[in-house]
């Protein structure tokens, strides 16, 4: 059961402080568990664990390769292996690490990417995540998540360390945008629908919910009735929701926080296209490389705003 | 007069003949090479027990030089993991034979591998989750040279001897060739043995054609690699043991036909 506290402040407690203190209390609630990293234990909330915790704690260096096919061999080990590096490692550059050594060999490994999308921010371009979603989309049987807050990443991450096979996770090392209570409770493939409406279903995930909410109330004002769901689990992709808020909706907006390639967007069209066609707009990275910038200057540089999400919204109901 | 071991590997490389001219190609001259390993391995070396194969305390074997599968094949079944008869389904449709290893479908492989240089960390992973648990047994692990030029085996060669790995043998079957050419004029990764000493391994280096020599090398690994892992560099030949298979420069994957008969015939004579 979740419950959606939603005022447009944000959380008080930094993502990497709730992603450290959560895999201090599994590794001594669990001796399967080992948590691994690659050098930026400092950057997440993890730093000085290995002290403390020498058989579950890894610290490999940097080496995010090597740090996947070691995680993926602890796995048949029977351990219970997390492994975490920025997003833009986590994904193109282990890649096949990923895709071979853990999800075509089915071992079971939780993989970790933060600092999603333009989260990235001051670090740039070269470690702007955007296409990590897609990739890992496309490997058979894996788990895909973007985390909406750290309430929720708090809560998810003890029962993903117990799935099958690869399961991918963004995210955020800062402050979100609070959306959910501290107790919340979440079932992977279902998404959350955190605001009923009848002429546009939003169809958010991560750092996208809380900018869908914020539109859902401006498009309020001006009469339009939203609904926007969460879909903080891509994959499995939670298909009924998809289809029963299209249908009552008759328009579709997706946002997210990442290329629309392959995408979150990408997802709802595909089924929607295949199952009942609807007019559909994604609000998402069209397609191109990040830059350097604060985050609000990059949310307004790729469309990724409250704003954008409204004027697609028309745009798409216009389409009806 | 063949050695029990040696006989072994007589034995593995003509069930893999038959695997291979079964199919009428594969990736023959690496499978080969390896071969004495496995005998010795198989032989005398590791704890294991076909009748199960999941067995917790069993010692694991990563084979990241993973198109070398045909070789591991013929060996666990002679070891008795499934009948010898369902090597000739090698690449079959549908198989469980794959040329590459793979651990969900063949009983007795411990890793599934192919794309070069994962086994690497696979096969630490591996050592280092056993060691964790502390449990009582080894994982060794089968590079290729070629494979040794991939980055990732030098990620885990800084890694294990950092993790002190003492539960950890590696082996480099340096059979001096890979797909396009010779090592040496492709990508040199000698002098292979300083280098692994350099890393913090225990390294030995011998002839890898002798499989009595391999069980002395792991007998003295055993005994002397103290807290760190250990290396065992495998002078080979690809193709090793069949004359024209050897001869063939670029003998990485062949077409094998009917002149395997001979190439049988004459393992079997050497056995006598």
């Amino acid at each position: 059961m979740f419950k959606c506290i939603y005022n447009g402040e944000k959380e008080k407690a930094a993502g990497k402080n709730v992603f450290g203190a959560t895999i201090k209390k599994m590794v001594q609630n669990d001796p399967k568990v080992v948590y691994l990293d690659a050098d930026l234990m400092n950057s997440i909330g993890t730093f000085g664990l290995d002290k403390d915790y020498p058989n579950q704690i890894v610290e490999v260096g940097i080496q995010e390769a090597n740090m996947i096919g070691v995680a993926a061999g602890m796995s048949a080990a029977g351990m219970k292996p997390i492994a975490h590096t920025f997003g833009s490692f986590a994904g193109r550059r282990v890649f096949d690490q990923a895709f071979m050594s853990v999800a075509y060999a089915k071992n079971n490994v939780v993989i970790i990417g933060s600092d999603s999308g333009i989260n990235a921010a001051y670090n740039g371009g070269t470690h702007m995540p955007f296409e990590d979603i897609c990739l890992y989309r496309a490997v058979p049987e894996a788990t895909v998540i973007d985390t909406t807050d750290s309430a929720m990443l708090g809560s998810i991450l003890p029962q993903l360390v117990e799935n099958k096979g690869l399961t991918y996770v963004r995210i955020c090392r800062k402050n979100c945008v609070a959306v959910y209570s501290e107790d919340s409770t979440f079932e992977q493939g279902k998404a959350n629908v955190l605001r009923d409406g009848k002429d546009v279903a939003i169809i958010a995930a991560g750092y996208m919910v809380s900018e869908a909410l914020k539109a859902a109330e401006e498009l309020a004002k001006e009469g339009i009735d939203a609904a926007v769901i969460d879909m903080w689990c891509i994959k499995p992709l939670d298909e009924a929701v998809v289809l029963e808020y299209s249908k009552k909706c008759g328009a579709v907006v997706t946002a997210e926080n990442g290329n629309v390639v392959g995408g979150l967007g990408a997802a709802v069209a595909e089924l929607l296209g295949e199952k009942q066609p609807t007019p559909i707009s994604m609000v998402g990275i069209r397609d191109r490389f990040g830059q350097v910038g604060t985050v609000d200057f990059l949310a307004k540089e790729y469309g990724l705003t409250a704003e954008k999400v409204c004027e697609e919204v028309k745009k798409t109901i216009a389409r009806k | 007069m063949q050695s029990r071991l040696k006989k072994l590997a007589t034995e593995i490389r003509i069930a893999q003949l038959e695997e291979f001219k079964a199919r009428g190609f594969g990736h023959i001259g690496g499978a080969l090479s390896i071969t004495d390993c496995l005998a010795a391995l198989y032989g005398e070396i590791m704890k294991f027990d076909p009748k199960n194969p999941q067995w917790e305390d069993r010692d694991r074997l990563v084979m990241s030089k993973g198109h070398a599968g045909p070789a591991l094949y013929a060996t666990l079944a002679i070891m008795g993991y499934f009948p010898m008869e369902m090597l000739k389904t090698l690449n079959a449709n549908g198989t469980h034979l794959p040329s590459h290893c793979d651990k969900n479908l063949t009983p007795g492989i411990d890793m599934t591998t192919g794309s070069l240089g994962q086994g690497a960390s696979t096969a630490a992973g591996l050592a280092l989750g056993l060691k964790a648990q502390n449990k009582d047994c080894r994982v060794y692990l089968i590079l290729g040279d070629g494979e040794s030029q991939e980055g990732q085996v030098w990620e885990m060669a800084l890694f294990a001897p950092q993790h002190k790995l003492n539960n950890f043998i590696a082996f480099l079957d340096n059979n001096k060739r890979q797909l396009d050419g010779y090592t040496s004029e492709i990508c040199s990764i000698e002098p292979v043995d300083e280098k692994f000493k350099a890393f913090g391994w225990y390294t030995l280096r011998i002839d890898g054609s002798d499989p009595d020599k391999i069980v002395e090398a792991v007998n003295d690994a055993k005994a002397n690699q103290g807290d760190k892992p250990a290396m065992i560099i495998l002078d080979t030949v690809k193709g090793a043991g069949v004359k024209a298979i050897e001869d063939t420069k670029l003998n990485h994957h062949l077409n094998v036909g009917d002149e395997a008969d001979g190439y049988i015939a004459e393992l079997k004579a050497e056995m006598e």
